[in-house]
């Protein structure tokens, strides 16, 4: 048995000399007691340690450095023997500590992550208090007990923040101290040595009460990332008993205050309340849209798209929604599907301006992706919200022929859903009386990846203009 | 009226606060205090330095320059109709506050917010003054967030990014209507407007950063924003969609959500009882499946019902039930997507999963030191020694994995 004494409890220099002379005499982890100086232990020396090899040389993966800083400041006293066996294991596989499902690997992965919440928990809940400096400059110190040895890992943090002031921080351990100039370290202290108090703790209570807000009280919440074990040494928490027992009773107060008659909120629109209204003018319409509509919520930065055209047009044209492009433009059909539109219409021998065009859903519907807004379906819901507004536009146009373009038209205008294929092409008796005409929506046609199958398609949709032409004549 | 003392204005200026949600530290350049001038550091993660009994972390000195306000906002303890007491703190005091507080370890540094007084250009110069004298007279190199006044001048609002890690404008309410309802004042695309800005001056000094190395920093944390939730009738999935907009147009750090709650002397629009917070918390964990966990949104509102989070189960754990013909999955040799799909495996243990993998053939025992529930995980999961062929039928499936009623709130007796 070889026995090792490390000079302090979180000897990281010294375990590391001494583990690297045990490692490269191929010392077995079961063969070394490791102790520290004054902590006692009732392991005897039968062998000195191995004098370490100056030419041969040990190499460990960086992140095991980090793993050893870590796990030598756990207060278990396992730790240097358990990280001499990680140490050994690396020795045959360079990459076990990528092998995270081992049970070594994983109880020393325990003990570090216990060591960094304690660490974290220092930051937070160290409380300086103000002493009279010697020189009348600003002096401060502060009482707290960590669970590990983490005063020394944990001082520079408070150097770097706290440096142009000086301080101390008491703990049974080890005492740590700032004079400006550098760190440096004492022994252990009492509770009483650090001061009683400080003026300006009344003032932080003071805030700690105010911000708490009593219609929501989580005592788990609190609990468990401010542990009791730290509560005798942080001033506000004296003040979380009452804090909890006058919550109920104040937020029932705020209720009981302002119990009076409450406006509804306004009902959801339902699709029956729609189709109701009588719509007798356009200045009603764009009144009663603005009512019913102005307010979506969802896409962000929309407007509604107002149909456009004769508003006597013997022809009405319906299709999906605005795009992007009509966004932006306030008017239907203004993209490149409204362009291959006008197109088609031209060699249908329409003349759009003689005609009415609109849209079955009068808002952009989309998704954000980056920068890009991505069309996206209305779905039955919106198509619903909106017939109303179809329906009034079709009474005050009175058109011969309501041509849909696309299913989402198709159904606004039928209130089913149907097969374009097979009702394309002929008139139809619409519900909400006068005829109606289904073909497909232009984008269908720029969605067509093959030349020769995009021509005819293109052919079959003018063919269907020029039937709308002749029935609307 | 008596004069007030500055313990009596924190009181009233610091309640006033509280119903802004965040209070986060981090995500900032890192700096120290080390040539000995100033004091502060900040070294990327934000430190809670004290819990209230709301589970709230107190990280910041969170309180308003002053509560008097020219708006009339229901939903706002400080709307120039309420009864609340008002205060005004001078620039000077916030500054020695926010100092020995900072001295005394109990924060890590200033949020500051405030009322409309006079006009948005005047309250954003007071606000800016804190900031400055705070940085420029003390060298303060702690945490300083800034809460932005939508029409404040954009040379103004600039200012305020340079001397702040981080910048907020609130969007207040999910939906336009709830927001015309209850902030009758407030203009929604103004608000976007003020974000866009934001995000133009954060995206042009990045740029200049990237060219001259001189360059200022410009709020290094980002701009974030909040809403509140259950004030008014918006569902849970506008309230995602809304959020996923939002980070994708302004590219925001965070998007807070606060469940609304009662308010002393409220106004008579707004309901009686407040929202379940489990309501807030399932949207907060709707927000890291999206962020984290690769859910498109879509995918987070397929698993709520008619537009509603469930709040007895959390979200990840409802879409996995109803979408139960993706597992088990294979933790042998699943990819990272759909790993990160099964319930109670974080993205901490997929990793730790994925890196054991090279080495063994995962069993139960190892998946049991990889994740921190494996009964959560077991249903959903199979490996070498475990396949739940009966489990993921079991029509009680739902029972097996739901957690034991907890009690999320605590009051004695």
């Amino acid at each position: 048995m070889r026995a090792v004494s490390l000079a302090r409890p979180d000897d990281a220099a010294g375990w590391r000399s001494a583990a690297r002379a045990l490692a490269q005499a191929g010392v077995p982890a079961s063969d070394v007691g490791w102790t520290v100086a004054g902590e006692g232990g009732d392991l005897f020396a039968e062998e000195a340690l191995p004098a370490p090899t100056a030419n041969s040389r040990l190499t460990v993966p960086k992140p095991f450095l980090g793993l050893v800083d870590a796990v030598i400041c756990h207060s278990d006293p396992e730790r240097f023997a358990l990280l001499y066996a990680m140490l050994l294991k690396l020795q045959d596989n360079r990459r076990a500590l990528e092998d995270r499902a081992d049970p070594l690997l994983k109880r020393l992965e325990v003990m570090r992550k216990a060591v960094g919440r304690d660490i974290h928990k220092m930051r937070a809940f160290v409380r300086f208090r103000e002493v009279e400096g010697h020189d009348g400059s600003e002096r401060f110190a502060a009482w707290f007990e960590p669970d590990h040895h983490i005063v020394r890992a944990n001082a520079p943090f408070f150097q770097r923040r706290f440096a142009a002031m000086t301080w101390s921080i008491l703990t049974p351990e080890l005492c740590a101290h700032w004079d400006g100039a550098g760190l440096s370290f004492s022994e252990g202290a009492v509770k009483a040595d650090a001061p009683g108090g400080d003026p300006v703790e009344e003032t932080w209570k003071t805030y700690y009460a105010s911000i708490f807000n009593p219609a929501r009280v989580k005592v788990k919440a609190m609990t468990a990332e401010m542990p009791r074990k730290y509560w005798k040494n942080m001033p506000e928490t004296a003040l979380v008993p009452g804090l909890i027992a006058g919550a109920r009773e104040r937020e029932l107060a705020m209720v009981e205050r302002s119990r009076q008659a409450l406006p509804a909120e306004p009902r959801p629109r339902e699709a029956a309340d729609m189709a109701m209204t009588k719509i007798g003018s356009w200045e009603q319409l764009a009144e009663e849209a603005q009512r019913r509509h102005g307010e979506e919520q969802g896409n962000a930065g929309t407007q509604l798209v107002f149909g456009e055209g004769r508003r006597d047009a013997d022809l009405m044209f319906v299709g999906e929604q605005p795009g992007d492009q009509e966004d932006r433009a306030g008017r239907p059909f203004v993209g490149p599907a409204g362009q291959l539109f006008d197109q088609a219409l031209g060699r249908a021998g329409i003349d759009r301006a003689e005609t009415y065009v609109t849209n079955a859903v009068k808002r952009f519907k989309f998704e954000q992706r980056g920068k890009r807004r991505i069309h996206s379906k209305p779905g039955a819901q919106e198509i619903e919200a909106y017939r109303w507004w179809i329906e009034a536009e079709r009474g005050l146009v009175a058109p011969d022929l309501t041509v849909a373009l696309g299913a989402t038209a198709a159904r606004a205008l039928l209130g089913k859903t149907v097969t374009i294929s097979k009702t394309r092409g002929t008139a139809l008796e619409l519900p909400g009386g006068g005829r109606g005409l289904v073909t497909v929506h232009p984008s269908y046609l720029l969605r067509i990846p093959d030349k020769g199958k995009a021509d005819e398609e293109m052919h079959r949709f003018v063919e269907d203009l020029e039937t709308a032409r002749k029935l609307a004549a | 009226m008596a004069q007030l003392d500055t313990r009596q204005k924190l009181e009233i200026l610091a309640d006033a606060a509280k119903y802004d949600a965040s209070c986060a530290s981090s995500g900032t350049s890192k700096r120290n205090s080390l040539d000995g001038k100033g004091i502060g550091s900040t070294e990327g993660m934000g430190i809670c330095h004290a819990y209230a009994p709301d589970g709230r972390c107190i990280s910041l000195l969170k309180i308003l320059l002053t509560n008097s306000c020219i708006f009339d906002c229901h939903y706002c303890i400080n709307r120039k109709s309420s009864n609340v007491r008002r205060a005004r703190f001078t620039a000077e005091e916030v500054v020695h506050l926010t100092l020995s507080f900072y001295k005394r370890n109990y924060i890590e540094g200033l949020f500051l917010s405030s009322g409309i007084i006079r006009s948005s250009n005047y309250t954003m110069e007071q606000l800016v003054e804190v900031a400055r004298e705070l940085r420029e007279t003390h060298d303060f190199r702690g945490y300083i967030h800034l809460k932005t006044i939508p029409d404040a001048d954009e040379e103004l609002v600039r200012q305020a990014g340079l001397y702040a890690d981080r910048v907020s404008i609130n969007v207040e309410l999910p939906t336009v209507s709830g927001l015309k309802r209850l902030a009758p004042e407030k203009d929604g695309r103004r608000i976007e407007g003020a974000m866009a800005d934001m995000k133009g001056a954060i995206d042009d000094l990045k740029d200049a950063r990237k060219k001259y190395r001189s360059a200022p920093k410009f709020a290094p944390a980002g701009q974030s924003t909040q809403m509140i939730v259950g004030a008014d009738a918006a569902k849970d999935g506008d309230i995602i969609m809304r959020a996923r907009t939002l980070y994708d147009r302004f590219r925001l750090r965070r998007v807070y959500y606060s469940a609304f709650s009662p308010i002393p002397d409220a106004s008579a629009v707004l309901p009686l009882q407040r929202p379940p917070l489990m309501r807030e918390h399932r949207l907060y964990q709707s927000d890291w499946l999206m962020r984290f966990y690769g859910f498109t949104p879509s995918e987070v509102i397929s698993a709520s019902t008619d537009g509603m989070l469930p709040l007895d189960i959390d979200p990840k754990l409802a879409w996995a039930l109803k979408f139960r013909e993706n597992f088990p999955v294979d933790v042998n040799r699943a990819p990272r997507d759909m790993l990160l799909r099964v319930p109670g495996l974080g993205t901490k243990a997929v990793a730790a999963i994925l890196s054991s993998r090279r080495w063994r053939r995962l069993r139960l025992d190892d998946v049991a030191r990889l994740t921190v529930s494996l009964k959560k995980v077991q249903p959903f999961i199979c490996c070498e020694d475990w396949s739940p062929r009966t489990l993921t039928d079991k029509s009680d499936l739902t029972a097996w994995v739901k957690p034991k009623r907890e009690q999320l709130e605590l009051f004695p007796g």
